[in-house]
């Protein structure tokens, strides 16, 4: 069996794959893990989102990877940069959980699913489809999106493994 | 980094103190409670990047029991208690005599007794920072979860969020040398509470 190449992705941060590497992302909690997928070329992308929108940022030169607004729009420009094709793309989404369920009332306890309707919105712009989703809840995930076949795995420490 | 640029020695120092203060009176709090000694380490202060701060209790998927708790109040902040799952099994084996139960399995007892534990040391931290600097500060009710330590503490980065990619962390871990049992104060105060807390202790600011 061939070794897997596997593409590290860190909280707010992005980066995508070809020919079979898998992308990687551990411990996300309110954030929000996208993942973009061309079936045609077999370029997956993979965002890890921690909050829903850059009209917050505080500093001048933020990362654009950080934000929902920013992050897809950047992470579709270098998949396209690649050769994959906006119209070709599906997408999976995971995390947006409220870790401490407890604390639900404030704004910013609920910035999990806050999160992942900010993803949605954004990409019903293009529009990319969202094909599958595994958000909500009050625990974290770790995800990997093979760029080969498109499927991703979610394997979470109470619920074990999934397969989108 | 540019939040943090002019946070010098002396400013570093002043930190650490507060740790030191905050936990020396949790690890009190602690050894009364488990009626056995506790050490505690120096604290380190430190400027992290988000993905870093993980690694100070095992990395990202490592599984940790936290209990978060929000100050409120003149500078307020994120705090967590954390301990490594087999840690907080031991705990509880002590203060309960209870057998533990296998893997990640918790019941409702053994959860809610260690928030509890997560609230009195909290609780002892912030009474002593609050007399030590004279600032009205005050614990929410406490939550507790069971999770990948990545998931739980990007919770406490929230605020820093907004301002860059690097937190401010005020890192303690304290022992039980016999069963080796650690666990880790994090205090994460908010971008801006620390002009607050300089202020408090005298610390010049500009």
């Amino acid at each position: 069996m061939k070794q897997e190449q596997i593409i590290k992705v860190g909280m707010a941060d992005l980066n995508f794959a070809v020919q079979g590497a898998v992308l990687r992302t551990t411990g996300l909690g309110s954030c929000v893990g996208v993942t973009l997928f061309d079936t045609k070329s077999k370029i997956a992308g993979m965002a890890h989102v921690m909050l829903p929108s850059s009209d917050i940022a505080r500093d001048s030169s933020f990362n654009i990877a950080k934000y929902a607004d920013t992050a897809l729009p950047e992470l579709i420009r270098l998949m396209k940069a690649a050769g994959a094709a906006p119209d070709r793309m599906v997408a999976k989404l995971a995390g947006g959980a409220q870790m401490f369920a407890q604390l639900g009332k404030s704004d910013t306890l609920r910035i999990g699913p806050r999160n992942v309707e900010s993803c949605k919105n954004i990409l019903s712009v293009y529009p990319i489809p969202i094909l599958a989703e595994d958000t909500g809840g009050n625990y974290g995930r770790t995800i990997e999106i093979d760029s080969f076949t498109g499927i991703l795995h979610i394997r979470s420490v109470q619920h074990g493994v999934k397969e989108l | 980094m540019s939040l943090f640029k002019h946070l010098a020695g002396l400013k570093m120092d002043v930190l650490k103190e507060v740790g030191n203060i905050g936990a020396g009176n949790a690890a009190t709090a602690l050894s009364r409670l488990i009626d056995k000694p506790v050490d505690m380490k120096v604290p380190t202060v430190s400027i992290l990047p988000f993905e870093e701060i993980a690694e100070r209790v095992g990395g990202s998927e490592q599984v940790v029991v936290a209990v978060f708790l929000r100050v409120e109040g003149d500078a307020p902040g994120n705090m967590f208690f954390i301990i490594q799952a087999d840690s907080a099994k031991k705990l509880l084996q002590q203060l309960l005599s209870l057998e533990p139960s296998e893997n990640f399995d918790y019941s409702e007892m053994e959860l809610s007794t260690l928030s509890e534990i997560g609230n009195i040391l909290a609780g002892s931290y912030l009474s002593s920072l609050a007399d030590f600097t004279r600032l009205f500060m005050a614990p929410t009710v406490p939550s507790i979860a069971v999770d990948m330590a990545g998931a739980i503490l990007s919770y406490g980065l929230l605020q820093f969020g907004q301002m860059g990619d690097d937190a401010l962390l005020i890192d303690t871990s304290f022992f039980e040398g016999r069963e080796l049992m650690e666990g880790h104060f994090f205090l994460i105060p908010d971008p801006e509470s620390f002009e607050k807390i300089f202020r408090a202790l005298g610390v010049p600011t500009e």
